[in-house]
């Protein structure tokens, strides 16, 4: 029954929306104010969109049955990773993990390298591990990299993730491990839930929408993804993930290295060290070498050979240059012993000569090393990845937020996922308004990130269904722009007479207000009563961090401008004054509170309209109502104890 | 998994039986890093007693070819059995990692 009757809203809520918008487009735009009007078809477009991508979702709810039992020998290791968080937190979440019933290995992940936190798992016998040597210099990957280093460490065939303040359940496993008894499913995912949160919710950070029907609708579209924390994934299906991704990086490198060989050598032939003719000859023989290997890539030969083959031949012409150098030297040496002239010395040893040459044709003393540019190149022909810590890496390092590009490859490559519904580890939210931003903006940024790098409506392996599920997430972030448009629109009506729509008649009412309430009616009858309005308010009033979260990300991806990324910390920040973390926000409630003010004016002036009036202030009434949550969140103190309480009752 | 070395002057071949999985993994980087610190920079993997291979196998396996790289020689692998060659396919991971028909045949246009 339930299943029919959101359909049933679905379908109503797309075909009334479609009908709104065509009208809004067709046949009710006011092009005089084409400034305003334009941008707000758009965003009323966008959002339509939205709700369709989350229509979509929740037409394939799926509430799965108990898994199986757990196979008796399965090998677990349980990964808690941390950065800088406080150790007894740490250690409060390591044993309780240790405590998890199945069998399985607990390893502490410390970015931090923290010599205490060392000691202490010890002590408790617990594994602890930090990057190995190979990170030195190259870049670290955040989250990603610790967990790719891990892997590389320990044996376990599954591997339950959690973040440092995410306490698990003694039946973790036991509740999670049967789902891989089916053999292509990757990754079990579990909701993320925070124990120290009231019941008002201030901060919007439990997501009772997106840990229910949005991840058990994605589900059922086999597109449940990766959160980060408290899943399991399956270390075959990791392993897999970073060969292809290996074999990939391999290949286009050593592509584009040779693509560029022949102007990196023309380059080099007219520097001033060139002029040398042996140097000269050397760049020949590079030419030589690098037009072979193009040849034998374009016919599709083996990468190990191309590569091996074209360091060996370089390698022997600077030996052989160098060899040449030494042999005048050695000549002229000789010259002078026959005339006497040296002295006691006598000609070197030739056995000191063979290291000598063996020493100047290394890299740093190479006639090919002052020519960087053909260097540069010869190094990049490599099959080493000389530029990363470890050639293999499992978890994808694109983003900020390596879980969802990971499952998002991991779906691509076929692998299966499952969402689990049942809370089976317990967290800590942020307790204030500044480090809850940094989380969102986080999140955000890294979503953002991957929709540029690797959009999921044109990769490779995804079917339809799941492509859309990946990109709803994605568009779901683009909201800042819409909520921008969606606060000025009333207020340029109030206060300037400027209305986008060309009238507002029974035209209007009888497509936007079925619409409204159908909508509204789907958001219900899908959170089975929990509220979502949290949710709703806060997809429009942190429009500052979703907008902030777009231009950085496109900035590092398109121009390689860093993202500023912090990691989240798990403790509460100072207090001091947070006012000024939403001063955009502040500027828009005045705005709208002025716009109340002038709009009582106009109507008495007889400046506008009384509809157009009465539209416009139930409008800004609305905007007040979700920038209002920001004011309780400023106000918000931190979790107390007492509250506690209650939350030990909810459980 | 058991591992074997045997060295020749041309290079030191290692002998792998069994599973090569993710149990095996660190064991073989293990072996073939300290193969390579006591100076055979090239290195035969002969895997005609590996009956089965998994992804974290073939992993380390190309943690061991950037050892020999790095150290300025090579890695390569010969006598592979079908599952292995699969796997090798698979993820298209022949083309970095090419098979050769025999220990004698890995090195011999060096």
């Amino acid at each position: 029954m339930k299943p029919f009757v959101i359909r049933l809203l679905v379908v109503l809520t797309v075909i009334l929306g479609t009908n709104y918008l065509l009208w809004r487009w067709l046949d009710s735009l006011n092009w005089s104010a084409w400034w305003i009007a334009v941008p707000l078809v758009l965003a009323e477009t966008y959002s339509l969109i939205d709700v369709g991508l989350f229509g979509l979702a929740v037409w394939r709810i799926r509430e799965r049955k108990t898994p199986p039992p757990p196979p008796s020998d399965a090998t677990v290791d349980v990964f808690i990773t941390t950065y800088d968080e406080p150790l007894d937190l740490v250690m409060a979440t390591a044993l309780a993990a240790r405590d998890i019933r199945y069998p399985h290995s607990t390893w502490i992940l410390d970015d931090g390298a923290r010599p205490e936190l060392g000691e202490l798992a010890t002590r408790h016998g617990l594994g602890y591990l930090t990057r190995s040597g190979d990170w030195a210099d190259k870049p670290r990957h955040a989250k990603a990299g610790n967990l790719n280093n891990a892997l590389m460490m320990t044996q376990g065939e599954f591997l339950l993730i959690l973040d440092a303040d995410q306490i698990p359940q003694p039946d973790i496993l036991d509740k999670t491990l049967g789902y891989f008894n089916q053999r292509r499913v990757a990754l079990v995912q579990t909701p993320q839930y925070f124990s120290n949160v009231p019941s008002d919710d201030p901060l919007g950070s439990q997501a009772p929408l997106f840990y229910g029907p949005i991840q058990q609708g994605k589900d059922g579209w086999n597109a449940a993804f990766f959160c980060g924390s408290n899943a399991l994934l399956r270390r075959e299906a990791l392993m897999q993930l970073g060969l292809a991704g290996y074999v990939a990086e391999v290949d286009r490198g050593v592509h584009r290295a040779l693509a560029g060989a022949r102007g990196a050598i023309r380059k080099a032939r007219r520097s001033p060290e060139a002029a040398d003719p042996q140097v000269a000859a050397l760049l020949d023989e590079v030419e030589a070498a690098t037009d072979t290997a193009r040849e034998k890539l374009r016919s599709g030969g083996s990468l190990s050979e191309i590569t091996y083959d074209l360091r060996t031949k370089v390698e022997g012409a600077v030996r052989s240059l160098v060899a040449e150098n030494f042999a005048a030297v050695e000549s002229d040496l000789a010259e002078i012993a026959a005339m006497d002239l040296g002295g006691a010395s006598g000609t070197p040893d030739p056995d000191q000569l063979d290291g000598a040459v063996e020493r100047m044709s290394q890299r740093d003393w190479s006639p090919l090393g002052a020519l960087g540019s053909v260097q540069a190149v010869l190094d990049a022909v490599s099959v080493e990845r000389p530029d990363e810590a470890q050639p293999v890496m499992p978890l994808a390092t694109i983003s900020v937020t390596e879980d969802m590009a990971t499952s998002m490859r991991l779906h691509s490559l076929g692998w299966e996922s499952v969402y689990h519904h049942e809370v089976l580890a317990h967290g800590l939210a942020p307790e204030d308004l500044k480090t809850m931003l940094t989380q969102r903006l986080r999140w955000a940024q890294g979503t953002i990130q991957v929709m540029l790098r690797e959009n999921p409506l044109v990769q490779r392996g995804l079917k339809l269904g799941q492509r859309l599920m990946y990109f709803s997430t994605m568009w779901s972030y683009l909201s800042g722009f819409a909520a921008v448009v969606y606060f000025a629109a009333p207020v340029i009506y109030l206060t300037l007479g400027i209305l986008p729509v060309s009238s507002l008649s029974t035209d209007f009412f009888i497509r936007f207000i079925p619409f409204m309430v159908v909508n509204q009616l789907l958001f219900a009858v899908v959170g089975k009563g929990v509220s979502t309005w949290r949710g709703q308010q806060y997809s429009l009033a942190l429009f500052p961090t979703w907008i902030k979260a777009c231009t950085t990300a496109a900035r590092n991806v398109w121009l390689g401008r860093p993202l500023g990324f912090a990691v989240t910390p798990k403790a509460r920040q100072s207090e001091g004054s947070r006012w000024n973390l939403i001063v955009p926000q502040l500027a828009a409630i005045a705005l709208l509170l002025a716009a109340l003010a002038a709009g009582t004016v106009r109507l008495a002036a007889g400046l506008n309209e009384p509809i157009g009036t009465l539209v416009n202030v139930a409008w800004v009434i609305f905007d007040l109502l979700i920038l209002s949550v920001l004011v309780k969140a400023v106000r918000y103190k931190g979790f107390t104890p007492e509250e506690r309480n209650v939350d030990a009752v909810h459980r | 998994m058991q591992f074997t070395v045997e060295t020749t002057p041309a290079y030191a071949e290692v002998n792998g039986s069994g599973r090569l999985n993710m149990v095996a993994a660190p064991l073989l980087r293990e072996v073939v890093a300290a193969v390579v610190a006591k100076g055979s920079h090239h290195v035969v993997v002969n895997m005609e007693g590996t009956d089965f291979m998994d992804s974290s196998g073939l992993g380390a396996l190309i943690g061991c070819l950037k050892i020999a790289r790095q150290a300025g020689g090579d890695l390569r692998i010969a006598n592979v059995q079908p599952q292995v060659k699969m796997v090798l396919e698979l993820t298209s991971m022949h083309r970095v990692l090419t098979p050769y028909e025999s220990v004698d045949a890995a090195f011999s246009n060096d």
